[in-house]
Protein backbone atom coordinates (compact mmCIF):
# COMPACT_ATOMS: atom_id res chain seq x y z
CA UNK A 1 0.00 0.00 0.00
CA UNK A 2 1.31 3.04 -1.19
CA UNK A 3 1.30 5.47 1.55
CA UNK A 4 1.44 9.34 1.61
CA UNK A 5 5.12 10.41 2.35
CA UNK A 6 4.69 13.39 4.80
CA UNK A 7 7.43 15.64 4.29
CA UNK A 8 9.89 15.99 7.86
CA UNK A 9 9.79 19.59 9.06
CA UNK A 10 13.04 20.84 9.79
CA UNK A 11 13.84 21.10 13.07
CA UNK A 12 14.52 24.85 14.96
CA UNK A 13 18.35 25.05 15.78
CA UNK A 14 18.02 28.55 16.95
CA UNK A 15 18.00 27.96 20.19
CA UNK A 16 21.37 25.44 19.93
CA UNK A 17 22.92 28.69 20.86
CA UNK A 18 20.83 29.39 23.72
CA UNK A 19 21.58 25.69 24.78
CA UNK A 20 25.97 26.13 24.28
CA UNK A 21 25.73 29.33 26.12
CA UNK A 22 24.50 27.41 29.33
CA UNK A 23 27.03 25.25 29.42
CA UNK A 24 29.34 27.39 28.48
CA UNK A 25 28.50 29.67 31.63
CA UNK A 26 28.68 26.94 33.35
CA UNK A 27 32.21 25.43 32.71
CA UNK A 28 33.26 29.04 33.19
CA UNK A 29 32.03 29.58 36.65
CA UNK A 30 33.28 26.25 37.61
CA UNK A 31 36.25 25.91 35.40
CA UNK A 32 39.59 26.72 38.21
CA UNK A 33 43.06 26.35 36.29
CA UNK A 34 45.74 26.40 38.68
CA UNK A 35 48.48 24.41 38.55
CA UNK A 36 50.12 23.03 41.90
CA UNK A 37 53.43 24.71 42.23
CA UNK A 38 55.79 23.94 44.96
CA UNK A 39 59.29 23.05 46.21
CA UNK A 40 60.15 19.46 44.84
CA UNK A 41 62.04 17.62 47.52
CA UNK A 42 63.28 14.13 48.34
CA UNK A 43 63.32 12.52 51.95
CA UNK A 44 65.47 9.89 52.92
CA UNK A 45 64.03 6.55 53.73
CA UNK A 46 63.00 6.19 57.61
CA UNK A 47 65.34 3.50 59.74
CA UNK A 48 64.70 2.21 62.45
CA UNK A 49 67.50 3.76 64.72
CA UNK A 50 67.95 7.54 65.31
CA UNK A 51 70.00 8.89 62.45
CA UNK A 52 73.29 6.56 61.57
CA UNK A 53 76.30 8.67 62.26
CA UNK A 54 78.02 9.11 59.14
CA UNK A 55 81.74 10.01 58.36
CA UNK A 56 81.34 13.64 56.94
CA UNK A 57 84.11 16.32 58.32
CA UNK A 58 83.21 18.81 59.98
CA UNK A 59 84.24 21.51 56.89
CA UNK A 60 82.22 19.68 54.57
CA UNK A 61 79.02 20.22 56.46
CA UNK A 62 76.96 23.75 56.06
CA UNK A 63 74.74 23.88 58.73
CA UNK A 64 71.94 26.05 58.65
CA UNK A 65 70.42 26.57 62.05
CA UNK A 66 66.63 28.41 61.86
CA UNK A 67 65.51 29.08 65.72
CA UNK A 68 61.68 29.26 67.06
CA UNK A 69 61.99 33.38 66.59
CA UNK A 70 62.87 32.52 63.14
CA UNK A 71 66.25 33.52 63.27
CA UNK A 72 69.17 32.14 61.32
CA UNK A 73 72.42 30.68 62.12
CA UNK A 74 74.60 29.84 59.35
CA UNK A 75 78.35 28.31 60.35
CA UNK A 76 77.49 29.28 63.88
CA UNK A 77 76.98 33.22 62.55
CA UNK A 78 73.93 35.25 62.70
CA UNK A 79 72.96 35.52 59.28
CA UNK A 80 69.57 37.24 57.99
CA UNK A 81 67.97 35.65 54.85
CA UNK A 82 69.16 37.75 51.93
CA UNK A 83 72.85 35.95 52.84
CA UNK A 84 71.46 32.44 52.73
CA UNK A 85 72.05 31.99 48.84
CA UNK A 86 75.37 33.62 48.53
CA UNK A 87 77.05 31.80 51.72
CA UNK A 88 75.31 28.61 49.88
CA UNK A 89 77.19 29.15 47.22
CA UNK A 90 80.48 29.81 47.94
CA UNK A 91 80.66 26.83 50.31
CA UNK A 92 78.97 24.42 47.58
CA UNK A 93 81.36 25.70 44.99
CA UNK A 94 84.65 26.38 47.16
CA UNK A 95 86.25 23.81 45.89
CA UNK A 96 88.86 22.94 48.89
CA UNK A 97 90.73 20.39 47.27
CA UNK A 98 90.84 21.35 43.98
CA UNK A 99 89.44 18.27 42.22
CA UNK A 100 86.20 20.30 40.49
CA UNK A 101 87.48 21.79 37.57
CA UNK A 102 84.50 23.84 36.80
CA UNK A 103 84.13 24.95 40.00
CA UNK A 104 85.38 28.89 40.23
CA UNK A 105 85.40 28.89 44.23
CA UNK A 106 87.77 30.46 46.64
CA UNK A 107 89.34 27.40 47.35
CA UNK A 108 89.09 28.40 51.37
CA UNK A 109 90.90 25.23 52.93
CA UNK A 110 88.62 25.59 56.01
CA UNK A 111 85.46 25.15 53.92
CA UNK A 112 84.03 22.44 52.01
CA UNK A 113 86.63 19.99 49.70
CA UNK A 114 84.41 19.83 46.86
CA UNK A 115 80.47 19.61 45.47
CA UNK A 116 80.50 16.39 45.48
CA UNK A 117 81.51 16.21 49.52
CA UNK A 118 79.54 19.47 50.28
CA UNK A 119 76.94 18.70 52.42
CA UNK A 120 73.76 21.36 53.50
CA UNK A 121 72.07 20.49 56.37
CA UNK A 122 69.48 22.68 57.66
CA UNK A 123 68.13 22.81 60.81
CA UNK A 124 64.95 24.04 62.66
CA UNK A 125 63.42 23.85 66.19
CA UNK A 126 59.52 22.29 66.84
CA UNK A 127 58.90 26.57 66.51
CA UNK A 128 60.17 27.59 63.53
CA UNK A 129 57.40 28.95 61.37
CA UNK A 130 56.85 26.88 57.91
CA UNK A 131 57.50 30.27 56.22
CA UNK A 132 60.94 30.95 57.19
CA UNK A 133 61.59 27.08 56.66
CA UNK A 134 60.52 27.69 52.92
CA UNK A 135 62.24 30.33 52.21
CA UNK A 136 65.48 29.27 53.73
CA UNK A 137 64.80 25.84 51.55
CA UNK A 138 63.84 28.13 48.45
CA UNK A 139 67.00 29.81 49.15
CA UNK A 140 68.87 26.76 49.06
CA UNK A 141 67.58 25.37 46.36
CA UNK A 142 68.15 28.98 44.61
CA UNK A 143 71.80 28.58 45.32
CA UNK A 144 72.00 24.99 43.34
CA UNK A 145 70.25 26.32 40.89
CA UNK A 146 72.34 29.56 40.14
CA UNK A 147 75.57 27.36 40.29
CA UNK A 148 73.86 24.64 37.69
CA UNK A 149 72.91 27.33 35.58
CA UNK A 150 76.24 29.49 35.79
CA UNK A 151 78.33 26.39 34.23
CA UNK A 152 75.51 25.52 31.27
CA UNK A 153 75.98 28.75 30.20
CA UNK A 154 79.55 28.52 30.22
CA UNK A 155 79.79 25.00 28.64
CA UNK A 156 76.87 24.90 26.52
CA UNK A 157 75.81 28.71 26.12
CA UNK A 158 71.99 27.90 27.50
CA UNK A 159 70.18 27.85 30.96
CA UNK A 160 70.22 24.78 32.82
CA UNK A 161 66.05 24.10 32.52
CA UNK A 162 66.73 24.30 28.35
CA UNK A 163 69.31 21.62 28.37
CA UNK A 164 69.19 17.97 27.49
CA UNK A 165 68.75 15.36 29.36
CA UNK A 166 72.36 14.03 29.04
CA UNK A 167 74.19 17.63 29.28
CA UNK A 168 72.16 17.93 32.93
CA UNK A 169 73.54 14.67 34.00
CA UNK A 170 76.90 15.94 33.64
CA UNK A 171 75.82 18.78 35.24
CA UNK A 172 74.22 17.25 37.85
CA UNK A 173 77.46 15.43 38.51
CA UNK A 174 79.42 18.79 38.79
CA UNK A 175 77.05 19.94 41.29
CA UNK A 176 74.85 17.26 43.06
CA UNK A 177 72.56 18.37 45.52
CA UNK A 178 73.14 17.39 49.16
CA UNK A 179 70.28 19.32 51.24
CA UNK A 180 69.52 17.10 54.61
CA UNK A 181 66.46 18.18 56.49
CA UNK A 182 67.14 17.02 60.09
CA UNK A 183 64.43 15.86 62.75
CA UNK A 184 63.73 19.00 64.67
CA UNK A 185 65.19 19.54 67.94
CA UNK A 186 64.79 22.12 70.80
CA UNK A 187 67.20 24.60 69.83
CA UNK A 188 66.69 27.63 72.29
CA UNK A 189 63.21 29.56 73.10
CA UNK B 1 26.77 71.23 -5.97
CA UNK B 2 30.23 69.75 -5.90
CA UNK B 3 29.03 66.46 -4.22
CA UNK B 4 26.43 64.09 -5.24
CA UNK B 5 24.30 62.95 -2.77
CA UNK B 6 25.19 59.37 -1.63
CA UNK B 7 23.47 56.41 -2.65
CA UNK B 8 21.79 54.46 0.07
CA UNK B 9 22.83 51.12 0.67
CA UNK B 10 21.17 49.13 2.85
CA UNK B 11 23.27 47.37 5.73
CA UNK B 12 22.36 43.92 5.03
CA UNK B 13 21.80 41.75 8.51
CA UNK B 14 24.61 40.41 9.83
CA UNK B 15 24.63 36.69 9.79
CA UNK B 16 24.34 34.93 13.27
CA UNK B 17 24.30 31.58 11.84
CA UNK B 18 28.02 30.70 12.99
CA UNK B 19 27.83 32.29 16.43
CA UNK B 20 26.74 28.95 17.49
CA UNK B 21 30.14 27.27 16.15
CA UNK B 22 32.25 30.23 17.86
CA UNK B 23 30.26 29.25 21.47
CA UNK B 24 31.12 25.51 21.06
CA UNK B 25 34.21 26.19 20.80
CA UNK B 26 34.34 28.17 23.49
CA UNK B 27 32.87 25.28 25.18
CA UNK B 28 34.75 22.34 24.66
CA UNK B 29 37.95 25.01 25.49
CA UNK B 30 36.35 25.09 29.32
CA UNK B 31 35.49 21.57 29.33
CA UNK B 32 38.87 20.19 28.45
CA UNK B 33 40.83 22.79 30.76
CA UNK B 34 38.47 22.76 33.32
CA UNK B 35 39.02 20.81 36.85
CA UNK B 36 36.61 20.39 39.36
CA UNK B 37 37.35 21.47 43.33
CA UNK B 38 37.96 18.35 44.76
CA UNK B 39 37.62 19.60 48.11
CA UNK B 40 36.17 22.40 50.76
CA UNK B 41 38.97 23.33 51.97
CA UNK B 42 38.13 22.74 56.35
CA UNK B 43 41.45 25.05 57.02
CA UNK B 44 42.59 28.61 56.57
CA UNK B 45 45.40 28.33 54.05
CA UNK B 46 47.33 31.36 53.51
CA UNK B 47 50.74 29.65 51.11
CA UNK B 48 53.99 30.81 50.89
CA UNK B 49 55.79 32.68 48.04
CA UNK B 50 59.33 31.07 46.27
CA UNK B 51 61.15 31.61 43.65
CA UNK B 52 62.39 27.88 43.26
CA UNK B 53 59.26 26.29 42.37
CA UNK B 54 58.32 23.34 40.16
CA UNK B 55 55.35 22.70 38.75
CA UNK B 56 53.69 19.15 39.52
CA UNK B 57 52.34 17.91 36.05
CA UNK B 58 50.32 14.44 37.45
CA UNK B 59 48.17 15.82 38.93
CA UNK B 60 46.64 12.12 39.53
CA UNK B 61 49.92 10.94 40.57
CA UNK B 62 50.15 13.40 43.26
CA UNK B 63 48.04 13.86 46.66
CA UNK B 64 47.77 16.95 49.05
CA UNK B 65 47.93 17.29 52.95
CA UNK B 66 46.28 20.47 53.93
CA UNK B 67 47.27 22.23 57.43
CA UNK B 68 46.28 25.58 58.73
CA UNK B 69 44.19 26.82 61.27
CA UNK B 70 40.67 25.59 61.05
CA UNK B 71 38.14 27.84 59.16
CA UNK B 72 35.16 26.54 61.73
CA UNK B 73 36.12 29.12 65.23
CA UNK B 74 35.20 26.79 67.63
CA UNK B 75 37.97 24.13 66.55
CA UNK B 76 40.51 26.67 68.16
CA UNK B 77 43.25 28.37 66.33
CA UNK B 78 45.76 25.66 66.43
CA UNK B 79 47.23 24.90 62.81
CA UNK B 80 45.39 20.74 61.86
CA UNK B 81 46.01 18.72 59.93
CA UNK B 82 42.92 18.03 56.68
CA UNK B 83 43.15 14.27 54.74
CA UNK B 84 40.55 14.84 51.72
CA UNK B 85 37.45 15.89 53.28
CA UNK B 86 37.97 15.72 57.08
CA UNK B 87 40.25 17.16 59.98
CA UNK B 88 42.96 14.42 60.70
CA UNK B 89 45.90 13.64 63.03
CA UNK B 90 48.97 12.93 62.22
CA UNK B 91 48.48 9.20 63.58
CA UNK B 92 46.25 8.85 60.21
CA UNK B 93 48.44 9.97 57.90
CA UNK B 94 50.70 7.28 57.18
CA UNK B 95 47.31 5.04 56.36
CA UNK B 96 45.87 7.35 54.24
CA UNK B 97 48.88 8.23 52.08
CA UNK B 98 49.68 4.03 51.86
CA UNK B 99 46.01 4.38 50.69
CA UNK B 100 46.26 6.95 48.28
CA UNK B 101 49.43 5.27 46.56
CA UNK B 102 47.70 2.09 46.69
CA UNK B 103 44.70 3.45 43.97
CA UNK B 104 48.12 4.67 41.81
CA UNK B 105 48.82 2.44 38.95
CA UNK B 106 51.31 0.32 40.22
CA UNK B 107 54.26 1.07 37.36
CA UNK B 108 54.26 4.77 38.18
CA UNK B 109 54.04 4.94 41.65
CA UNK B 110 57.83 5.67 42.31
CA UNK B 111 56.48 9.09 40.72
CA UNK B 112 54.11 9.39 43.30
CA UNK B 113 54.26 12.90 44.86
CA UNK B 114 52.68 14.20 48.14
CA UNK B 115 51.97 18.14 48.09
CA UNK B 116 51.84 20.00 51.34
CA UNK B 117 49.80 23.01 51.08
CA UNK B 118 50.62 24.65 54.51
CA UNK B 119 49.66 27.73 55.96
CA UNK B 120 52.34 30.09 56.69
CA UNK B 121 51.71 30.67 60.35
CA UNK B 122 51.91 27.03 61.11
CA UNK B 123 54.59 25.72 63.18
CA UNK B 124 57.79 23.01 61.64
CA UNK B 125 56.77 20.74 64.91
CA UNK B 126 53.64 19.91 62.74
CA UNK B 127 55.20 19.67 59.47
CA UNK B 128 58.15 17.35 61.25
CA UNK B 129 55.76 14.90 62.68
CA UNK B 130 54.18 14.29 58.85
CA UNK B 131 57.42 14.28 57.60
CA UNK B 132 58.88 11.11 59.74
CA UNK B 133 54.94 9.62 58.76
CA UNK B 134 55.54 10.01 55.15
CA UNK B 135 59.05 8.53 55.79
CA UNK B 136 57.21 5.70 57.53
CA UNK B 137 54.44 5.44 55.03
CA UNK B 138 57.72 5.38 51.93
CA UNK B 139 56.70 8.38 50.14
CA UNK B 140 59.53 9.52 50.26
CA UNK B 141 58.94 12.71 47.17
CA UNK B 142 57.63 15.56 48.47
CA UNK B 143 56.36 19.57 47.51
CA UNK B 144 56.14 22.17 49.45
CA UNK B 145 53.31 24.30 47.51
CA UNK B 146 53.99 27.79 47.27
CA UNK B 147 53.39 30.89 45.13
CA UNK B 148 55.39 31.64 42.32
CA UNK B 149 57.32 35.52 43.26
CA UNK B 150 58.32 37.46 40.60
CA UNK B 151 61.56 38.06 42.31
CA UNK B 152 64.13 36.98 45.30
CA UNK B 153 63.49 40.76 46.51
CA UNK B 154 60.15 40.85 46.54
CA UNK B 155 59.72 37.34 48.83
CA UNK B 156 62.16 38.72 51.20
CA UNK B 157 59.71 41.85 51.25
CA UNK B 158 57.03 39.31 53.23
CA UNK B 159 59.57 38.27 56.01
CA UNK B 160 60.12 41.85 57.20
Amino acid sequence: MASKKRPVPEINAGSMADIAFLLLIFFLVTTTMDVDKGLLVKLPPWTEESSEEQDIKEKNIFVVLVNSQDQLLIEEEYAALEDVRRLAKEFIDNNGDGSCEDCRGLRDPNSSDNPKKAVISIQNDRGTSYKIFVAVRNELLGAYSELRNDIAQRKFGRDYDELSEGDIELINEVYPQFISEAEPVKIGG
Amino acid sequence: MPFKKKKKIETPPVSTASLPDIVFMLLFFFMVTTTMREVTLLVKLKKPQATEIQKLERKDLTTYIYIGAPTNAALGNEPRIQLADQLASVADVQQWVILQREEVNEAERPKFTVSIKSDIDAKMGLISDIKQELRKAQALKLSYSANPASSAEEMFKAYR
